[in-house]
């Protein structure tokens, strides 16, 4: 059937004017064939492993991009965690092993490599233990590595000797980190029941159930949603739903055949399609917005929780209908840093970290990019995460804790971080204490799958 | 010969002559017009077509060809392949 006017309108006027863009092709490496007890053998296979496996994934993504019209913002590749390959190293030979990952990410000129990463939901293992030692020094010393720890699941509890743990290691990659107001930080994430297959950073890892090489694609859109709704300011909420949904969809579509396009191209599996409004600083490209065209005066004031849930099941519902293969985290992200709506929430006292908690109750992932104190206390930071893992254990999803403690700065003050990662005002932590329980340590059982009130 | 589609999409300025020069330049490129939906809103001339284009057609050659169209005419001239936009308003 022939296109319309309107609708091969429809479509520039997204990419054009409301900034829908493909925001990565991320390729998935199985690194299990690089294990090697010489760990200088090891770093040749990995680094021979990625640069051959991606040559050609800038260049196609960049080439398709051009072809379809939309751009490919972030090329980026995630490998098998990386402490499955650590068990016999020491910490230095985990340094090596990240500054190798680096180079070859810096080689094939893509944007982040993601996987410096370690599963210990239930019991940390030799491998998982030499990454935990490395992991400030790392993030701290390379540019484009992110890592990730798993550190709860619905069906394993919460690890609270390693949420406590997290809590120091969070500080000291701050603290390495010191000349940049800590970004060290923003590279890295801990998760409550990870998604093996989540194209977006810092998160993202190669699961262990998938194939050698698979790409994902992620896409983003909150500008299209946005415009959108804007065009229905009298829609009742059933109706917003829709025009979300219906939204979603066209964008989810987009998404998809840019993205089987060039996993054709390279000759690679595609693996999934992750939909998740994911703001940047650029105007109108807000997921704050969004919660106030529904009809908040300021995101963080009473409704908000309610907004956002409905958002993000209609984004889920969306992306279900237009994709066979949705995985990652599909929904809507709410980072604070890269966000204008949230920054401007907080500056004027109608958000706190309180209600952005609760709002990842609803949301698709977590606490995410937020500035906090420099001064804060390692236990109040595993405390904060603590709760988060709580959140997602208890209610089967997927939660995360980025959360960058500032040196230097303290509350009310703002930090810029440039780029994607944008600017944030620093937020305090509650200034009792969470000591006691992280002393306690041991791990908080599995939580009960029934009787669920 | 195979041909791949594509929708080309020209606004700019209403003046004399777009429809002469860009539909000149995809001629050159041996491109073929299959559809033309064309209108002006306030003052703004818009223009959607849907091309072939020929498969052995080297797209930075038929690139380069229209960005000298859309430099002289002041015009902003994109070329996207179609799939993308059946994928998103087709089911």
């Amino acid at each position: 059937m022939r296109l319309a006017f309107q609708e091969m309108q429809e479509t520039i006027r997204m990419i054009q004017m409301e900034k829908l863009d493909i925001r990565t092709v991320t390729m998935g490496i199985s690194l299990r064939d690089c294990i090697d007890p010489d760990p200088a053998a090891m770093q040749r296979l990995v680094y021979e492993k990625i640069t051959t496996a991606a040559a050609g994934l800038k260049e196609t993504a960049d080439e398709t991009a051009r072809e379809f019209g939309i751009p490919i913002v972030n090329k980026r590749i995630a490998i098998t965690p990386a402490a499955e390959l650590l068990g016999r190293a020491t910490k230095d030979d985990a340094l090596g092993l990240a500054r190798v990952l680096d180079q070859a990410a810096e080689e094939l000129d893509i944007d982040f490599i993601g996987g410096f990463s370690a599963l210990v939901h239930k019991g940390i293992t030799k491998g998982d233990r030499v990454l935990l030692d490395a992991l400030p020094e790392a993030l701290s010393s390379t540019s484009r590595v992110c890592g990730s720890v798993s550190a709860a699941s619905t069906r394993a509890g919460i690890n609270m000797d390693a949420v406590h743990e997290l809590g120091s290691i969070i500080k000291r990659a701050s603290e390495l980190s010191s000349d940049q107001d800590g970004l060290a930080c923003a590279k890295f994430v801990v998760f409550c029941n990870p998604a093996e297959d989540n194209p977006f950073m810092a998160g993202a890892f190669h699961g262990t159930g998938e194939a050698e090489t698979v790409l994902s694609v992620g896409v983003s859109g909150p500008g299209v949603v946005l415009s959108a709704l804007k065009r229905h300011p009298e829609a009742d909420l059933g109706e917003v739903s829709e025009v979300i949904k219906q939204t979603a969809f066209k964008i989810t579509r987009a998404g998809e055949r840019v993205g089987r396009e060039v996993a054709s191209r390279l000759g690679v599996e595609f693996g999934i399609m992750d939909l998740s409004l994911a703001p940047t600083n650029a105007m109108n490209d807000s997921v704050a917005e969004i919660l106030e065209e529904i009809g908040l005066e300021r995101v963080g004031t009473h409704g908000t929780i309610a907004a956002l849930a409905l958002m993000n099941d209609a984004v889920k519902k969306g992306g279900a209908m237009a994709s066979s293969y949705v995985g990652g985290l599909s929904g809507a992200f709410i980072p604070v840093s890269e966000d204008n709506g949230m920054i401007r929430g907080i500056e004027e006292n109608s958000l706190s970290l309180d209600k952005l908690e609760a709002m990842t109750c609803v949301c698709s992932v977590g606490l995410d990019m937020i500035a906090i104190n420099g001064s804060s206390p390692s236990a109040s930071i595993a405390g904060l995460i603590a709760d988060e893992m709580a959140i997602g254990m208890i209610n089967k999803k997927t939660t995360a804790v980025r959360v960058i403690p500032v040196p230097d700065k303290s509350e009310g003050d703002m930090v810029e971080f440039g780029g994607l990662l944008g600017r944030a005002p620093v937020m305090g932590l509650n200034p009792h204490s969470s000591e006691k329980l992280m002393q306690r340590g041991g791990r908080i059982p599995a939580p009960l799958q029934s009787l669920i009130n | 010969m195979s041909r791949t589609r594509a929708v080309v999409s020209v606004v700019g300025q209403d003046q004399v002559g777009i429809i002469a020069a860009v539909t000149t330049a995809l001629a050159d490129k041996q491109v073929n017009i299959l559809d033309i939906s064309q209108t002006i809103l306030q003052d703004f001339f818009t223009m959607m077509m849907l091309v072939e284009i020929p498969e052995h057609m080297e797209r930075r050659e038929l690139e380069e060809r229209m960005d000298q169209v859309s430099s002289s005419m002041q015009l902003k001239i994109d070329i996207q392949r179609e799939e993308l936009f059946q994928s998103m308003h087709r089911i």
